[in-house]
């Protein structure tokens, strides 16, 4: 007979109440941003688009170069809206031009 | 399958030999070489950036969907970073294939796919100053 186990805790019991990030940044957003990592702490629950915002305040340029720039976490492209995690690698990828 | 991101001079035989088997019939090869000039202005030398866990992922990723659009089990694709000269090969592709056509379709789509996803960037130096090359598409690899 199996045993009753109790359930596991909601996943927001165990979330932080802020995150910790770390962000990359390539080619003439290395230039713009004066190197090439930065980590930042946001509220959690905050997504790329929140990342970048905060970012912006330093560096209002970037706000104005958002749209040509693609978002990946953990080495993977998502869209701005994709929420962040404690730990996460978040890169901020100007437009490629490899070959 | 070689998939790679060199700092030195890309050996183009070896990628070659990776791709020669008996049972292809055709050979392709493409090689990315550094210009002398972009627009007509000289250039003198190139750099290039990767994001380089993420640029092997999408480098493999495109050629993992080559190798299964025109059924093929032979690939090599290698790029340089770093400083470049004149002259140089920037990228390198192989494909061996049992047919010419299959050959040609996907080097071609790998160069191109290439161009659009991966995370690699190119810094053109001139005798007065360098610009990173970020072309803005309208299709972002993310969308």
């Amino acid at each position: 007979m199996a045993e009753t186990k109790p359930p596991p805790l909601p996943a927001s019991s165990v979330v932080p109440a802020s995150i910790g990030v770390r962000v990359l940044f390539f080619a003439s957003l290395a230039d713009l941003m004066g190197g090439r990592r930065r980590s930042i702490d946001l509220p959690a629950g905050a997504t790329v688009a929140d990342a970048v915002e905060r970012l912006a305040r330093e560096a209002p340029e970037l706000a104005a170069r958002a749209g040509h720039v693609s978002f990946a976490v953990n080495q993977v492209f998502v869209p701005t809206d994709s929420p962040l995690a404690d730990g996460d690698e978040l890169a901020l990828i100007p437009p490629v031009s490899g070959g | 399958m070689i998939v790679e991101l060199a700092s030195d001079p890309i050996d183009v035989a070896r990628l070659i030999a990776h791709v020669t088997r008996p049972s292809n019939g055709g050979i392709c090869t493409f090689l990315g070489v550094v210009r002398d000039n972009a627009e007509g202005r000289p250039v003198v030398k190139l750099g290039y950036e990767a994001y380089e866990p993420m640029a092997l992922s999408q480098m493999r990723a495109v050629v993992d969907e080559a190798m299964e659009r025109w059924g093929l089990d032979s690939v090599a694709l290698s790029h340089r970073t770093g400083e470049l000269q004149i002259g140089e090969a920037s990228v390198a592709i192989a494909v061996g294939a049992p047919h010419r056509a299959e050959a040609f379709e996907a080097c071609r789509f790998i160069i191109d796919t290439l161009k659009t996803r991966v995370p690699i960037w190119k810094k053109e130096f001139f005798q007065d100053g360098a610009v990173w090359v970020e072309p803005v598409s309208s299709q972002s690899p993310s969308s």
